[in-house]
């Protein structure tokens, strides 16, 4: 907590400090920190209810909070962020290649062979023309993380990453992971079980 | 650029979810079943056709727009579209235009049969065409800000047209007098089309500023 905060230089990576979190008026979170340096994965555990998933979309600002969150010591901007949350947010209607394409043009970047090289690398070239209504839990799963490969940004914030994912997928997500953490990327994930790629631990069930 | 592609993702998600066909299968039930209401008196059905016409395109619009953002927001997309580069004015922007080409525009262009149908003069239809086409972006507009207004309501369908209602109250004043003094004489009343488009540009303009504040507050 606060390891990087008493630096003079210039902290680089993800720090937060102070940060209380409300939902629907009620305070879910109150007064989190923690520092994360370029190349980390940080999990997030405790019990459901714990706010997990609202220090996640607090970080990525879809929610109100309290408290300071600075990349490289300064403030966080959505365009360096990717989530990955329980609900796809892709559209049903759409083919995979089709929703893919799509991220890519909304959060910029990205060739059209950026969308083929992520749905190779998540298996899901085979589906890229099927409707994401034909599809199960799990490729699903798959065509969302597919986003991270379709655009580079240098935070992750994966909330429970490994739901519904075989264990192919699970592989394919730690070794996207390790690629994006040795490239100086951030993760910050929230899990039940253990994920394969943790270096630091924030357990809200103990604060 | 972005704004493009939510254009182009809405006018195909609009077409795929069978909403235009929906509108344009409303607008057609809608206008078959007013002759059976009135009864067999011709002449009293010319003269309510064009407030009938109206009221049956207002609610063929309010039944589209209901979920606007509200599905975007269920199915996390929007949550996409918050960490992308357009601007949630920009987004409503889109939203709107998109609005207005995938479902006006059907509209107008299957107006001439519904018109038939309610014994409007075939010389009549372009005008009240043209004064669709007018109000188009203004109905889309303020349907827009009550579709985000409600956007946290769940079943907000009836919520939406109570908000929405009495913002489309000037839309329909100007809309009726063109389409009356064309019914009467078969001629274009300019200055009311003239203020059916200036509404519609001034909301075109302004709606995305408080479509933009509401989903602010809202999804919080």
């Amino acid at each position: 907590m606060g390891r990087l905060s008493n630096d003079k230089i210039a902290p680089r990576g993800l720090t937060c400090q102070g940060l209380s979190v409300w939902r629907n008026g009620a305070c879910v979170v109150r007064d989190l920190g923690f520092a994360l340096d370029r190349g980390q994965a940080l999990m997030i555990a405790g019990p459901n209810g714990s706010g997990k998933t609202s220090i996640l979309r607090a970080l990525a600002g879809f929610l109100d909070f309290d408290g300071e969150i600075e990349f490289d010591a300064m403030p966080l901007e959505a365009s360096q962020i990717h989530y990955v949350g329980h609900q796809s947010g892709l559209k049903q209607h759409l083919s995979v290649a089709e929703n893919l394409q799509f991220m890519a043009a909304i959060l910029r970047a990205a060739t059209p062979a950026r969308v083929a090289e992520a749905m190779a690398v998540w298996g899901v070239t085979r589906l890229a023309g099927s409707p994401l209504g034909e599809l199960s839990a799990g490729q699903l799963r798959r065509t969302a993380m597919a986003r991270l490969a379709v655009v580079s940004r240098p935070i992750w914030l994966l909330d429970e990453p490994l739901t519904a994912l075989d264990q192919a997928g699970r592989d394919i997500l730690a070794e996207q992971v390790a690629s994006h953490c040795a490239a100086g990327g951030l993760v910050v994930a929230s899990s039940h079980e253990p994920l394969p790629f943790v270096d630091q631990r924030l357990d809200l069930g103990a604060q | 650029m972005p704004l493009f592609h939510i254009m182009k993702q809405d006018m195909v998600l609009a077409w795929r979810q069978g909403n235009v066909t929906l509108v344009l299968a409303f607008l057609m039930i809608a206008v078959t079943l007013v002759p059976f209401g009135i009864g067999p008196e011709l002449d009293l059905l010319r003269r309510l056709a064009p407030g009938l016409m109206w009221v049956i395109l207002v609610l063929a619009v309010l039944l589209s727009l209901d979920r606007l953002f509200q599905s975007d927001v269920e199915d996390g997309h929007f949550d996409q579209l918050l960490l992308g580069t357009i601007s949630l004015e920009g987004l409503a922007m889109a939203k709107i235009l998109a609005h207005f080409c995938a479902i006006i525009l059907p509209l107008a262009l299957a107006l001439p049969i519904a018109g038939a149908l309610l014994n409007i003069a075939p010389k009549a239809l372009p005008i009240l065409v043209m004064a669709v086409l007018a109000a188009g972006p203004a109905l889309c507009a303020l349907g827009a800000v009550g579709a985000a207004l409600s956007v946290s309501v769940q079943r907000a369908g009836l919520l939406t047209a109570l908000v929405v209602m009495p913002l489309f109250v000037p839309v329909l004043i100007f809309g009726a007098s063109v389409t009356h003094q064309a019914l009467a004489d078969m001629t274009m009343n300019w200055l009311a089309l003239l203020v059916l488009s200036l509404i519609s540009v001034a909301a075109f303009l302004l709606s995305p500023l408080a479509i933009a504040a509401a989903l602010r507050v809202l999804l919080r």
